[in-house]
Formats: C-alpha cells, sequence, structure tokens
C-alpha cells in the first residue's frame, strides 16, 4: 500500500536544498555515478522490451530460429549490463546514503554543543532529539530509496513514451489522456488526503501525550485507584483516533483501485483501437503486441514516482528543520585571554610551564604581540550587572559583589530571586545585559570561554550522570584522571562508602542517566566529579538538597575540605548549609536585600532572620 | 508470533475477511484481463472480427469498473480491521498497563514504558497494516499466474517452475541474514540517540566541564560504528532487487526463446506469448511483494517484541481479597516482616522488621538516604507485597481486604508526586470524585492550600499545565496533599511530601491534621526531626532495620544516633 499522506511539507526549498546539496557536493562523483547506473539500468529494461517487437515480427513468425538465437543473446547481454548497472548503483548508494547522513548526524551533534544555553531553553529536548532521529531518517530513507528511484521512474516514462509515438503517434494520444486523468486524480486526492491525515495526527498526538501523563503518573494513579477512570478516559481517545484513522486510511487506501482501473481504462480502449488500426493493416502484429506491454509498464514508474515524492516531501522539510539548527547563531566568544599552567620563578616573577603545577595563571595577549601572566586567584567582582533572559524583563538588577578569594559567598533567596542566574552569568552560560564581571581583575568576556569554564567548578542544581561507570563519571572533567585521585575525591565527597558496596564498585556501569541510584547519591557524585576536577573557583547551587541530614554531617568535613582555599558561590534552600559563609546575600526580585555574615544578618532582624526563624515562606 | 497478532483482529474479523475475499477478487480481474488481451489479438485480429473485438474491450472495461468497485470496498473493510486491530493492541497494552503494580513499573523504565504504547504500537500497526494487502496478494498473484500459463502452454510454463523456487530461496537467503544485522543496527542506534539525549539533559554538565570536544568525538565514535552497522546491513537488503532482475530477466529470455521455438513448431500461438510474458512480472513481482513484507515485519521486530514483554508482564499484586470485608480503625501491625524488590536480589531492603501502630496515633519515620523508609510506607496499601512476615490493618491481614478498599483506605503522598494537566479542581476529585465544594475548601484548608489558591485569579479552575508546572513545589506539595485528604483516609501516610513547605506552614499543616483528623493514624516520613518533636511514636530506620522507636524524649534520651543528628538540627534553628 503506498504511503499517500504528504506528510509536512516544506516551507521554504531552497534551504532545504542548500543543506542536501552542501553535503551532496561532496560526493558529487559518486552521486554522478550512481545517476548514471540508475539511466544504463532503466534504458536496458526499456531496450529489452523495445526488442520484443522485432524479435515477434522478423523472427519468431517468419521462424527464424538461428536469428532468434542471436536476438536472444544479444538481449541477454543487455539484460546483463541492465543487472550489473542496477547492482552498482545500489550498493553505492547504500554507502553514499550512509555517508551523508552520517556527516550531517556529527555536524549536528558538534553544533549542539556549540549552541547558546537560550536555545536549549527556547525549546523542548524532544523536539530536538527528533532532528536527530525523525528528521535525519526522512533523509537517509529518500536517499536510500528515492534518488535513484526517481532519475530512473523519469528515464523510464519518458523513454517508454517516446517507443510509444515512435510505435504509433495516435495510440499515444490514448495513453496521453490516461495519464492526464492519472494525474488530476493524484493532485486532487492528495490535498483531501492531507486533510484526513491532520485530524488522524491531530488524534495520535493527543492519545499519545494522554499516555505520557498517565504513565509517568501510573504510581498516584494506583495510590488514588484511578486505573478504571484513566482506561474509560484512554478508550474514548483511542475510539476516536481510531475512527479517523479508518477514515483516512480508507481514503488513502482508494488510490491504487483508482489509478489501476483508469490504467485498464487506457489499456482496454488501446487495445479495440489497436486491433482496428492491426485488421485495417496499419500496424503489424508484433508492434501491436509490444505495443500493449508498453501501456501496462508505462503506468508504472508513475506510480513509484508519486510514492517516492511523499517520501521526498518529507525528506526535504526534516532538512529544512535540521538546517535551522545548523544556521543558529553560537556561543558567543570573543575572549582571547587563555589559561595556563605557571611555576614561580625565585624572583617572585610566573613563567609558563608544560609541567603539572598546581598553579595557573591568565596569559594575555597585549596589542604589541608580547604577553603578560596575571596569577589565577578567584577574585570575582560583579559590578552593577544587569541581566534579563527576555529581552525588556530583567531577572537581575544592577548588582554588585565581590569575591575575594578563599571566600565563601552564600545566596539565599526565594525561587525565582535570580539565585541559579547569577551563578549562569560567571561562567558565561548567559551573557550579561549591561555592567561588568570580573574575574582577577579580567572582563570575563575577555576570556576564552572554555578556559573560563575550566577554572570554574560547577555542581548544579540537578545532577545529570552519563552512560558509564562510575570512576568514568567521577573522572568526567578530564581523560587522564588517575584512579587514585578518583577514590580521593570520591572519598572527600562521602561517596566512596556507598560506591564500594555496589557490585561492581567504581566499575559499576551507570545507564539513564545514574536513575538506579538515590537522588542523594548522584549529588554525591556530582560533588566528587568537582573535586576530581579540582578547580580554584566552585559554584554549589543546591548540591546537598536530597542528601539527607544524616549523610550531609557526615560529609561536612569533607565538603570543608573541598572549599578550603577556594572561592566558593553557594546557593542552597537549607539555612544550615549557608550558616558558615563569609558573606551572605539575601536576594529577592533580582536585587540584593541584605547582606552580612550570618550573626550579622540575624542581629539585624531583617528577612534572613525572618526565613530563619520560619516566619517567612520560602516558595 | 502471527497468531498472537491475530488476537487482536478478533473483533473485526468480518471486515478482515470480508477485505481478504476483496483483493483476491481483485486479482482474479487483474489477471483475466491479459486473457481477453490474448482473445482479441488471437481471435479478433486474427479472424478480423470487429464487433468480437469490441465485445471483448467492453469486456475488459467492466473487469476494469468491478476491480474498482472491488478496490473501494477493500479500501473501507481494510482500514477497518487494519486500524481496529491498531485499537485493540493500544486498549489492550494500556489495561494491562492499569493492572500493573509498582514493581511492575519499576521493571520498565517509564520513558521506555511510553516508547512501548506510543511509537512501538504505531511502528507494529503500520507494518501489520501494510502488510495484509501484499500478504493475500501475492500468493494468490502467483498462484493464479501459475495456473493460468499452465492453462495457456504447460510445457512452458515449466520455466516459472523453475524460476519461482529459485527467487524464492534467493529472497530467504537475503532475509534471513538481514534479521541479525538489522538487529546490530538497532543496538547501534540506540546507543547514538541515548548519547544524543544525555547531551541534550546535561547540556550545562557538559558545558561547564568543556566536554563538548570529548562528547563529539564520543559520539562521531558511536555513529561511525552505526554507519558501519547500516552499510552492512543494507548492502545486503539491495541486493534483492539486482536478484529479482536478474531471474526476471533471465525467465523473459526462457520463455522468448522456448517460446519462439513452440510457436515455429505450432504448439503456441503469438497471443499466448505476449500472455506469457505479461504473467513474468506478475508471478515475480508477487514473490517480492511477500518478501518486502516480511523485510518490514524484521525491521518492526524490536517494537513488536517489546510490546509483547508489556502484554506478557504478570502483575505481581494479586487482587483477590474479600470483597464485604472492611476497615474501620487505623491501627497497623508489622510481623517480621522482610522485603526485596525482586526476588532475585541478594539482600533485603527491609529485614525482620516487627512494628505496633495504634489507630489514631503520629508516628514519625527517620532515617539516612537508602534505610528503606519509603519501602517500609509503600507496604501498608500493598503498592508492594512482603516478601516474608505479614502487614495487618485493623487487626486483618492486607492481603485479606480488597485493593481498591485498601488502597481507599490509606492516603499516601508519595515522594515524587505528580499532578495532572486539568484544573486544580479536576486533580482534587482524584481523592473523592463526589465531592461537594465544602469538602474541598475543608481539605484544602488543612492543607494550608486555602491561602494560594485564594490569590489565583480562577482559584480552584486554575488549569494547571502538564505535571502542575505553572505552580510551585510547595503549593504542589500542599495539593497533594489535599487531595490525599479527600479520601477521608483512615491512615495518612505522607513520604517527605513538605520538603518544599517551609518550616512555619508545615507546622501549621500538621496541628491541623491533629486537629481535625483525630482518628486519623498519620505516618511522616521527613528528615526534619523538629516535624516529628511531638509524634507519638518515632521510628528509626537504618539499613532496612529499625533501630529504635520511641518518643522524642525517651530517643534523645537513649539513642545516640538521634541525639547527633537533633544536634546538628538545632544549629540552623535558633534556641
Amino acid at each position: 500500500m503506498p504511503k499517500t499522506f504528504s506528510r509536512a511539507r516544506p516551507k521554504n526549498l531552497r534551504t532545504a536544498f542548500g543543506l542536501l546539496w552542501r553535503y551532496m557536493k561532496k560526493h558529487a562523483a559518486s552521486f554522478t555515478l550512481v545517476a548514471v547506473l540508475a539511466v544504463i539500468s532503466a534504458l536496458s529494461s526499456v531496450y529489452g522490451t523495445y526488442l520484443l517487437k522485432p524479435v515477434i515480427d522478423n523472427y519468431i513468425l517468419p521462424g527464424n530460429i538461428p536469428g532468434l538465437m542471436r536476438m536472444v543473446l544479444l538481449m541477454a547481454l543487455l539484460y546483463f549490463i541492465g543487472v550489473a548497472a542496477t547492482y552498482g548503483y545500489t550498493q553505492i548508494m547504500v554507502v553514499l546514503a550512509q555517508n551523508v547522513v552520517e556527516e550531517i548526524r556529527n555536524d549536528l551533534f558538534r553544533k549542539v554543543q556549540k549552541l547558546p544555553l537560550s536555545y536549549f531553553d527556547a525549546q523542548t529536548h524532544g523536539e530536538l532529539m527528533s532532528r536527530f532521529t525523525n528528521d535525519i531518517d526522512t533523509i537517509s530513507d529518500a536517499l536510500n530509496n528515492s534518488f535513484a528511484m526517481v532519475v530512473q521512474s523519469f528515464v523510464v516514462t519518458v523513454s517508454t513514451f517516446v517507443v510509444l509515438i515512435i510505435l504509433n503517434v495516435w495510440l499515444s494520444i490514448i495513453v496521453l489522456l490516461t495519464f492526464f486523468f492519472m494525474f488530476l486524480f493524484l493532485r486532487y486526492s492528495s490535498r483531501r488526503s492531507k486533510a484526513y491525515y491532520d485530524r488522524q495526527q491531530e488524534f495520535l498526538g493527543g492519545l499519545d501525550s494522554f499516555v505520557e501523563e498517565t504513565v509517568a503518573g501510573q504510581k498516584v494513579v494506583q495510590v488514588f485507584n484511578h486505573e478504571a477512570e484513566n482506561f474509560a478516559e484512554f478508550t474514548v481517545r483511542n475510539r476516536r483516533l481510531q475512527k479517523a484513522a479508518t477514515g483516512a486510511v480508507t481514503f488513502s487506501s482508494l488510490l491504487v483501485p483508482v489509478v489501476v482501473s483508469l490504467s485498464y481504462f487506457g489499456y482496454a480502449v488501446s487495445a479495440c483501437i489497436g486491433a482496428f488500426f492491426a485488421i485495417s493493416g496499419q500496424i503489424g502484429l508484433g508492434t501491436l503486441a509490444s505495443y500493449l506491454v508498453y501501456v501496462r509498464q508505462v503506468a508504472m514508474p508513475i506510480n513509484q514516482f508519486s510514492n517516492q515524492l511523499n517520501f521526498i516531501l518529507a525528506s526535504l522539510s526534516g532538512a529544512e528543520r535540521i538546517e535551522e539548527v545548523l544556521s543558529a547563531p553560537e556561543e558567543e566568544d570573543r575572549g582571547s585571554v587563555t589559561l595556563v599552567r605557571a611555576e614561580t620563578m625565585q624572583d617572585g616573577s610566573l613563567r609558563e610551564t608544560d609541567c603539572r603545577t598546581e598553579q595557573w595563571a591568565w596569559r594575555r595577549q597585549k596589542p604589541d604581540g608580547t604577553s603578560d601572566l596575571i596569577p589565577l586567584r578567584g577574585d570575582v567582582r560583579f559590578h552593577n550587572v544587569v541581566f534579563g533572559y527576555v529581552p525588556g524583563h530583567p531577572v537581575i538588577k544592577g548588582i554588585n559583589l565581590y569575591a575575594k578569594p578563599g571566600q565563601k559567598i552564600a545566596f539565599v533567596g526565594s525561587t525565582g530571586a535570580g539565585k541559579t542566574t547569577i551563578a549562569s552569568l560567571i561562567n558565561r552560560f548567559y551573557e550579561v545585559t549591561s555592567g561588568t564581571i570580573t574575574y582577577d581583575g579580567i572582563d570575563v568576556r575577555e576570556i576564552r570561554k572554555d578556559d573560563l569554564r575550566h577554572s570554574l567548578g560547577v555542581v548544579l542544581q540537578d545532577t545529570h550522570l552519563f552512560t558509564g561507570t562510575i570512576a568514568e563519571n567521577i573522572g568526567f572533567s578530564s581523560d587522564d584522571i588517575s584512579r587514585e585521585r578518583i577514590v580521593a575525591a570520591a572519598k572527600l565527597a562521602g561517596a566512596d562508602s556507598f560506591i564500594r558496596r555496589l557490585p561492581d564498585g567504581y566499575d559499576t556501569v551507570l545507564t539513564g542517566d545514574g536513575d538506579n541510584l538515590s537522588q542523594g547519591q548522584r549529588q554525591l557524585l556530582a560533588i566528587a566529579r568537582v573535586a576530581a576536577a579540582d578547580p580554584p573557583v566552585l559554584i554549589l547551587d543546591e548540591a546537598t538538597s536530597s542528601v539527607d541530614t544524616r549523610t550531609e554531617r557526615q560529609i561536612e568535613k569533607g565538603m570543608d575540605r573541598l572549599m578550603e582555599g577556594r572561592t566558593v558561590f553557594v546557593i542552597a534552600h537549607r539555612l544550615s548549609t549557608v550558616r558558615n559563609a563569609k558573606a551572605i546575600l539575601v536576594l529577592e526580585g533580582g536585587e540584593i536585600l541584605e547582606r552580612g555574615s550570618h550573626d550579622e544578618l540575624v542581629e539585624q532582624k531583617g528577612r534572613y532572620y525572618q526565613l530563619y526563624t520560619g516566619q517567612f515562606e520560602l516558595s | 508470533m502471527v497468531k498472537r497478532l491475530a488476537v487482536f483482529f478478533r473483533p473485526y474479523k468480518k471486515a478482515l475477511f470480508g477485505s481478504i475475499a476483496c483483493v483476491m477478487a481483485e486479482c482474479v480481474f487483474e489477471l483475466v484481463i491479459p486473457l481477453i488481451m490474448a482473445d482479441i489479438i488471437d481471435v479478433g485480429v486474427v479472424q478480423k472480427d470487429r464487433s468480437y473485438i469490441l465485445q471483448r474491450g467492453g469486456l475488459m472495461i467492466a473487469c476494469a469498473l468491478a476491480a474498482l468497485a472491488l478496490g473501494s470496498i477493500y479500501a473501507r473493510l481494510g482500514a477497518q480491521a487494519g486500524q481496529g486491530f491498531g485499537a485493540e493492541l493500544r486498549q489492550q497494552e494500556y489495561k494491562r498497563v492499569q493492572e500493573y503494580s509498582f514493581s511492575n513499573l519499576d521493571h520498565f523504565s517509564t520513558p521506555s514504558l511510553i516508547t512501548r504504547l506510543t511509537s512501538d504500537i504505531t511502528i507494529l500497526q503500520n507494518s501489520v497494516c501494510n502488510g495484509i494487502r501484499p500478504m493475500v496478494r501475492g500468493p494468490v498473484m502467483m498462484l493464479m499466474g501459475l495456473i493460468m500459463s499452465i492453462m495457456l502452454n504447460p510445457k512452458l510454463s515449466a520455466v516459472f517452475l523453475i524460476a519461482v523456487p529459485v527467487l524464492a530461496a534467493g529472497l530467504y537467503l537475503i532475509m534471513r541474514t538481514l534479521g541479525a544485522s538489522y538487529a546490530r543496527m538497532q543496538k547501534m542506534l540506540d546507543r547514538v540517540n541515548s548519547i544524543v539525549q544525555e547531551n541534550l539533559t546535561a547540556i550545562r554538565t557538559v558545558k561547564s566541564y568543556v566536554r563538548g570536544e570529548s562528547q563529539s568525538a564520543l559520539f562521531a565514535e558511536g555513529n561511525g560504528g552505526y554507519r558501519d552497522a547500516s552499510e552492512h546491513a543494507f548492502h545486503t537488503a539491495m541486493l534483492n532487487m539486482p536478484y529479482f532482475q536478474l531471474v526476471m530477466y533471465t525467465t523473459i529470455l526462457c520463455i522468448l526463446w522456448f517460446g519462439g521455438n513452440f510457436i515455429h513448431t505450432g504448439s503456441m500461438k503469438v497471443g499466448q506469448l505476449t500472455g506469457f510474458l505479461s504473467y513474468v512480472l506478475q508471478i515475480l513481482n508477487s514473490l517480492m511483494m511477500i518478501s518486502n513484507v516480511f523485510l518490514m515485519l524484521s525491521r518492526s521486530m524490536t517494537s513488536i517484541d517489546r510490546v509483547f514483554e508489556v502484554l506478557d508482564e504478570k502483575p505481581e499484586i494479586a487482587d483477590n481479597g474479600d470483597q464485604s470485608l472492611a476497615i474501620h480503625s487505623g491501627s497497623v501491625e508489622f510481623k517480621n516482616v522482610s522485603f526485596k524488590y525482586s526476588k532475585n536480589a541478594k539482600e533485603n531492603v527491609l529485614s525482620d522488621v516487627s512494628l505496633k501502630i495504634g489507630a489514631g496515633q503520629m508516628i514519625g519515620i527517620l532515617g539516612g538516604t537508602g534505610a528503606a523508609k519509603t519501602s517500609l510506607v509503600q507496604l501498608i496499601p500493598r503498592l508492594y507485597d512482603v516478601s516474608d512476615g505479614y502487614i495487618t490493618v485493623d487487626g486483618h491481614d492486607v492481603r485479606e481486604y480488597s485493593l481498591h478498599h485498601l488502597r481507599d483506605s490509606v492516603g499516601m503522598v508519595l515522594q515524587n508526586n505528580t499532578l495532572f494537566s486539568g484544573t486544580i479542581r479536576e486533580n482534587l476529585l482524584w481523592g473523592n470524585a463526589d465531592a461537594t465544594q465544602e469538602e474541598l475548601d475543608w481539605a484544602c484548608r488543612i492543607a494550608c492550600a486555602d491561602e494560594f489558591l485564594g490569590r489565583l485569579p480562577n482559584g480552584y479552575d486554575t488549569v494547571l499545565g502538564q505535571g502542575g508546572v505553572n505552580i510551585s513545589g510547595g503549593q504542589k506539595q500542599r495539593l497533594c496533599i489535599a487531595r490525599a485528604l479527600l479520601k477521608r483516609p483512615k491512615i495518612l501516610i505522607l513520604d517527605d511530601s513538605t520538603s518544599a513547605v517551609d518550616t512555619a506552614t508545615e507546622r501549621k499543616v500538621r496541628e491541623r491534621l491533629a486537629e481535625s483528623l483525630p482518628q486519623t493514624t498519620r505516618i511522616l516520613i521527613t528528615q526534619r526531626l523538629g516535624s516529628v518533636e511531638e509524634a507519638d511514636q518515632i521510628i528509626l530506620l537504618d539499613d532496612g532495620k529499625v533501630t529504635a522507636v520511641g518518643s522524642h524524649s525517651k530517643l534523645l534520651a537513649e539513642n545516640e544516633v538521634y541525639r547527633e543528628i537533633w544536634q546538628f538540627q538545632q544549629k540552623g534553628v535558633i534556641a
């Protein structure tokens, strides 16, 4: 059954073709070869059929058996070339299609790594994911099946038609008329079926999202004995989809019988008229026979072509969506200051070195071509920083703060106060709207982004782990972290004991974002991961929110050791976590409401005091 | 497998058989048309009988019209059967999931279960529905084509008797090789997709650690593996085209040569030869059709297996309690209870737990991560069944009650609670579909949800997005508590369900619960010691064992661990 649904049509053919052309261009020679072989294969098939007439008229009817032998051998040669060509182009096409698709996939992945976070905020993971799956699949399908098929269908149709005209002009008019009606019908039905298909897709989407939501909440469903109600609702939606789908499929299944009947009609008319011509001697018997074979044959490529058309349109709209991602603006990075290892000379000056020293420095290029080294200390300052995710709606409204090397700075405030946003500005996940952030006196925008981020260790609110062993996850920051360092980091984070109890210890393989671990265990791993990276500045965003109090108490020492000598920014809900910070900043509505040490703030009896004594709700 | 799939066609048997009959009849007409054609040439033209030609032509058109009518009926019946099959399959699978117990749900992860219920079914349905027509047409066309050609000329039809097995054997070989290749390809693809998925969800982590390059390298490696696997598979799959041509062309040449000789000796007519040539495509193409269906099925094999896995999963909790037995009080007793999540697990999650909880008591459960607090309480409403020992509620083993009644009597607010898209009112009514406005107000007041409900512009009729995204975590938790209260449960279990609510409000909720539901047994799992200070009993769990039970003052005096935690938490509270 042909797929007659016209899937989403591409809006802008030029961008879609642009993408395909770019990738196909690299393999231009191979594509040409495929096209040539496809043409050879098609021509040998058409010419083979064309030869039937002289074979019947000139050899079989007169009984010329040696001649027939010669002709059969000639045709065998011709067909053999055709088969060889078919074999050639199908096999080449496999390699070609897979290579093109692989390149697109790699480029897309590399591009995704370079997109700014605002891009990910603007769309769901599902959408981006479907660029990698559905959209690339459509291109792969089209390349695998359609490219050669279209070339062939075209060649077969045109050459068959040419042969028909050569054989008999009048008869070919009948065929042309049949074509015309088929074309009209195809055009009409593809429009109608799109409407049917859209409705079906709508119901399917509704049903799927119902399933998604209820299955994700299945445990709640059970606790509330809600299974029967859900099933009833599901049944209603399912039946509605069934009805719409039955309508859509009925309509699209009509296509084949109608086209086939039309072609029979044409066939019958040409047969009768051809027979009259034969009686009146206008054409030979052989001509008529082979003519009728052609008439049957000529409808096939048209059928095939209309099937391929849907694949091609789908792949073009897939290509268009991929191109949208590939042409999206990347993360801005004009920084030139780089991070280098340094060692202190005897005279107290710094020198760049390749040794694994514990000391780091910023290398700044001067306009005159020389460069100077600035020791990395972890001094972070905000000067009148304003930022909004959406222009005109600032979330951070003119914040000033400074963190001296080795200081612990804590942010406290309700959800949406801008705590996490401040952290995201330091490592330039987002760019400040106005104001500056300096790092050891250098504007962070002048530092190369990768180097800036290398110097910052971040533990994020949502812990994400990767498929691989626990050791690989802890050593995520670099490829060459020794096992000793990994174990030391795990001990520091208080993760060592539970890791050892896992079946394969540090070599236990995590899958699916580490879903076989508890939330608390995952957070401990995230802390171990940052400890192994050993950065001079730490940003801990609710790093221990899911760790229970007892464990938190156990890892307190380790956390203290981790924070020792580093500049640390802490965001926490639990006030006990921020108590010993050098400075606590109470944020509200993107502004700093209060600042001071724990004792000072309690003394002030302001918002912090209210939060502390539970008089004010943190939501 | 075919048998198992056929079950879902049962309610649409008539449509299915009707559509199969139509396809068969359609084939007959298609095969008759070349015969009529042969008559036109061999009889009409040779005898120069114009009226005979016209009559035969009319017959052909009649055949075309009949084929059209049959095709239309097929379109309707086929769609009914195919879509009915899909709907039935969906229906059965969803129903099965509704019967699942928690351990069944744990067995599949949520995303995988969703895929199995959505895209896997769509794939399965498409390949089965698109397969019916060629699966009927193929064999019929081949058989009839063979019969016709034997009738036309038995000697010449020997060509087909050789060609058909040769083609079938080749296609079968290709297909058999492909099965394994497709499976490997799918595995590689899963790996590639999981890298993408991981990097999308963890993009912030990847960027913080500047691992974009190395992740790209990892991806390129996986992607390369996938390319190799697909090239391997498609190299084989694409062999069917040239092989088909080879057999077809050879057959045509044989027919020409032998047919030419037969005509020469006078044992065959020219029209018969043309008819024969048109059967070549019909007979051989029908084999291609059949093999394409198998290819399609083998590519969707993964989906088929996954759907069947869901259907084959046995619901682990049996509901064969006494329907008339009712719970009147909320007393609970654990007697030597041991529990593990799967039979094959080596160690127990809970071991030898014995507890006595009186009706109307307030119980606090404390313990570190992995101490099995949640596991303990989930056994009461039989979300899981004990592995050893037993639990009684109101003096009867929980397994003696009907599951529905037991769960209705136990209100449980889970740790990862979910609100569903719809209005707040609709969500609350989950607790009790017949709840009046007064009851809603009552529950929301106890849960302290009234204060923010009043501030929402549409109050109870505020529409929540999926997962309740438009309200804060603390608000969500309070709605979940209100929802559980509407059940008027005998036992209320709150599993760390006020973690996002500030301490002051939390205290208020606790006080109102004690005030309004004095008869209800309240079990509270929490990290905050302050929340359970006034509990009748505090249960200390460690590593699946009860280490201490007692009141706050008793534990403070006797239990060192309890004292330590208390002191640590006190640091955060102003004395």
